[in-house]
């Protein structure tokens, strides 16, 4: 067992754990505190899988940017420190054998499946041929989908103003 | 079990993906629901991933699809707290059952 297998099987558990933690947890600040841990284990995933850009980007937009989003909303909205309500016992139940079920079968097509590698010669993610494909005009570029994007998210971040002002009465 | 490949990658999106549904099943709270949803879209990023590695190295587009799918995903969540907190404004309360006047 290398230490490659390792540090694989630490992430797995880093990722897995956080995530039952953060949908079981009753309070709610921890919950969130819990779905960071497993964040950063994704992130931890791209860096092992030399995905180092996207990693990066893992850890800026959504351990840096989401997850406090998230925090300052519990504190602006909830009581954090309280439980929450315990769900009722009829709806864990089947949504916990609903959801087992649905993972065993996924597990047993993975499991039974026959993935085919494509054959050519790898190409190197880093940030330079990143950047080139995605801002290039040409057959495989992605400079449409680059500023539909931005203009979503020009769009979004209006409506946040929007949604969230308050509108005060004429005096 | 001597080498990662793309099955052991596989089998931690798929678990992290039905982790995600069971939350947003059972919670009751519009925050905590937000959060699950992005359980299961961090699992499917990780899916493009595996599949850009081990099926397509001669390729860069998973990486291309994740980098839009977090950006969408950052966009989703802004606007569902903004949401949530006009909500509470109105309402007082972040839990699902208390937001039912267009049930009907």
């Amino acid at each position: 067992m290398s230490a490659s297998i390792v540090i694989f099987y630490i992430l797995a558990a880093v990722i897995i754990g956080g995530g039952l933690l953060a949908v079981t947890e009753r309070k709610i600040f921890r919950s969130a505190v819990y779905l960071l841990f497993s964040l950063i284990g994704i992130a931890g995933l791209y860096f092992y899988l030399n995905y180092e850009f996207l990693g990066a980007v893992q850890i800026v937009v959504y351990v840096g940017g989401i997850v406090v989003l998230i925090i300052f909303s519990i504190f602006l909205t909830a009581e954090s420190g309280d439980d929450m309500k315990k769900p009722n016992l009829w709806r864990v139940t089947f949504s916990g054998l609903a959801t087992l079920f649905a993972c065993l079968l996924v597990l047993w097509l993975i499991q039974g499946h026959l993935f085919v590698s494509n054959t050519g010669t790898a190409l190197e993610p880093n940030v330079r041929n990143i950047g080139r494909q995605m801002l290039s005009t040409a057959e495989h570029g992605y400079i449409l989908p680059f500023e539909v994007v931005s203009i979503l998210l020009l769009a979004a971040m209006i409506g946040c103003i929007v949604i969230a002002m308050k509108i005060k009465p004429k005096t | 079990m001597n080498e990662i490949g793309l099955t052991h990658i596989l089998v931690i999106s798929t678990s992290l993906f039905f982790i995600g549904v069971y939350g947003f099943l059972t919670r009751r709270n519009m925050i905590t629901m937000l959060m699950a949803v992005e359980l299961i879209l961090n699992s499917v990023n990780i899916n493009f991933v595996a599949f850009n590695k081990f099926l397509y190295p001669d390729k860069l587009d998973g990486v291309f699809f994740i980098i839009f799918n977090i950006a969408i995903a950052a966009a989703e969540a802004a606007v569902a707290i903004a949401i949530i907190i006009n909500l509470y404004r109105s309402h007082k309360s972040i839990d699902i059952s208390d937001a039912d006047e267009m049930k009907y």
